[in-house]
């Protein structure tokens, strides 16, 4: 006879089980199964279908990247998203990991006051973060020509965040300045946690700090770079908040900074003529899910295996 | 010789940080210093402080003066709060049944819930959004306090198992002796001792939940149920050329977070840096 499974670790278990699975889980496997049916009727104004949804298969796929309807948006909205990201590891992480390596110096002062003030920003909402620096770039103001012509350099001074070329590297700027602290923060709780003897070790063998460093503290916090690494991925790939701020749902110019996120929204809920069209939005969200769940299984994979190997 | 050269040192790690932090400041002083100034005196100098000329309260005056802010910055308050008790009694009662007893599927039960920290609802939206429909939640702030409990509660199990599995057995058993059952013995023993991840998982609940704009737009957007950072949205759209307003009701919408993450801040990098998160 199987014995009864004892009653109060099911109720310890289930709430969270329950609104978990119901408002999370479920969402997430029924979005995937809405993209494979043609327009229903979510809400009385979304399309003028009768309710009726068809079951079409791969269909919002194939036309999600091939149809010219919505292809060139998709694609555009993922390169740009790619952009975004890589300028968030190949910025945010060197910045946050050199002040995080200053901060984590044992004789330096102030160094609780500098890690609070540089992980404020990450605190903020970021339509607040959107709207100071939409200002902060405007010509109303002129706030960069007055810092720029301390040096001489007013002349460079362009809308940045209004040209085509230049807007998605600024919005990405604006965000890492946002969330540099995030890195900084995990950085520096893997350098602190080095244990003394190894660093002891290396001095008495005449180890410079900046050899001691690149040499022994850098692959020892791998991991968490890895980590830092996943984990922006994924913020990015889900981002949209900033875009909206800054530049509403068009992400304009020319849509030169829509990333996934703002697709998504303008491809559910549509905008100008476009009606709002619920499962191509599902497509949409779909292929980000499986975009971020390859990011985060490559991860998994490449790093946590190389994990062990560092554990001390 | 090696005095000065780490004298040296320690003078260019200021100046960098100190560079550094004036730049995470500066737009935060920009944001709160101008709301305390005149119309006028925003665009002519953005930069100087306020002083007897252009001292102004004229925004938080109009600001205060408008009921429906008052409706937001509640509505917002009583998402984060409820949202915040429910994460923390649902988060906590999940990881002491994860760590403190051995069940079949212990394992793949953790796995399943972690999967949520990596995966963003948001890409549930056009599910959640007919589900809410049909559940009659849409435009309530019940419908945005579900999705929080349960977009939070992956992180809040995880912080807490991983505390909880540090606690002492002794004090477990000792309570168990004296014939106190299991239900007690997490209400009335070990609830008690989970003030300092509780911080922890305060933190990682409140910001996202207080700073997010996506579910309330989807949701609540309008009726007086929106929150503060839909509402300032809204209002920035409609009132592009009132500045003092829009100012003092950016800066109030930030400072409950500034406050408490000033508070939280030190308990919040301790956590961090001992190991709670990673």
């Amino acid at each position: 006879m199987k014995k009864k499974f004892p009653l109060h670790i099911i109720v310890f278990l289930f709430p969270a089980c329950f609104i978990y699975s119901i408002f999370m889980i479920y969402p997430l496997i029924d979005t995937m199964r809405v993209s494979l049916y043609t327009q229903n009727l979510l809400g009385e104004n979304m399309d003028d279908s009768s309710g009726v949804r068809a079951f079409i298969g791969l269909r919002n796929y194939y036309d999600l990247f091939f149809n010219d309807t919505w292809s060139w948006h998709f694609w555009n909205a993922l390169k740009n998203n790619i952009y975004f990201f890589l300028l968030h590891i190949s910025i945010q992480t060197p910045v946050g990991l050199l002040i995080a390596a200053f901060l984590s110096n044992k004789e330096l002062k102030l160094k609780n006051t500098y890690r609070t003030l540089i992980f404020l920003p990450a605190m903020m909402s970021i339509v607040i973060v959107g709207y100071i620096f939409n200002l902060i770039l405007s010509s109303l103001w002129g706030i960069p020509q007055t810092i720029l012509g301390l040096v001489g350099l007013e002349d460079i001074v362009q809308p940045w965040l209004g040209l085509k070329g230049s807007a998605l590297i600024t919005v990405s700027l604006i965000s890492i300045w946002q969330f540099v602290g995030i890195p900084m923060l995990l950085f520096y709780a893997a350098l602190v946690s080095i244990p003394e003897e190894i660093l002891d070790a290396a001095k008495v063998d005449g180890s410079s700090g900046y050899n001691t460093f690149w040499k022994i503290k850098f692959p020892l916090i791998l991991p968490t770079i890895g980590l830092m690494c996943v984990l922006t991925y994924v913020g990015n790939f889900n981002a949209f908040d900033l875009i909206y701020a800054i530049k509403n749902i068009y992400a304009g110019p020319e849509f030169s900074t829509d990333l996934m996120g703002t697709f998504f929204y303008r491809t559910f809920f549509g905008y100008q003529h476009q009606l709002g069209n619920p499962t191509m939005g599902a497509t949409v969200a779909s292929t980000t899910f499986v975009i971020i769940l390859v990011g985060v299984v490559f991860y998994l994979y490449a790093f946590q295996k190389r994990i062990t190997r560092y554990q001390y | 010789m090696k005095n000065l050269s780490s004298k040296l040192n320690s003078t260019i790690m200021h100046m960098v940080l100190i560079f550094y932090t004036l730049i995470c400041l500066f737009p935060v002083y920009l944001l709160v210093n101008n709301s305390f100034k005149s119309r006028r005196a925003i665009f002519k100098q953005p930069l100087s402080l306020p002083n007897e000329e252009t001292f102004s309260l004229a925004g938080y005056l109009k600001m205060f003066s408008r009921v429906d802010f008052g409706v937001f910055f509640y509505n917002s308050i009583s998402v984060t709060i409820i949202t915040l008790f429910f994460v923390l009694l649902f988060g906590a009662m999940a990881a002491w049944a994860l760590s403190e007893y051995k069940f079949k599927g212990n394992t793949m039960l953790g796995l399943y819930l972690a999967f949520g920290i990596m995966i963003p609802i948001k890409l549930g939206t056009v599910s959640i959004l007919q589900l809410m429909n049909s559940l009659n939640l849409v435009n309530s702030l019940t419908g945005l306090i579900i999705i929080y409990i349960a977009q939070s509660l992956p992180l809040a199990i995880w912080i807490l198992t991983e505390f909880m599995k540090q606690l002492s057995n002794e004090l477990k058993e000792a309570a168990r002796c004296d014939g106190v059952n299991e239900y007690q013995l997490f209400f009335y023993i070990v609830l008690p001792l989970l003030r300092p991840p509780m911080a922890t998982v305060g933190v990682f609940t409140m910001v996202p939940v207080w700073n997010d704009l996506w579910w309330p737009l989807i949701l609540a957007p309008s009726n007086g149920k929106q929150t503060v950072i839909l509402g300032m949205q809204q209002y920035i759209g409609q009132y592009v050329t009132n500045w003092n307003a829009i100012f003092a009701s950016l800066s109030l919408a930030l400072i409950p977070v500034i406050i408490f993450y000033l508070i939280f801040s030190r308990q919040l990098i301790r956590s961090i840096t001992s190991g709670a998160v990673k």
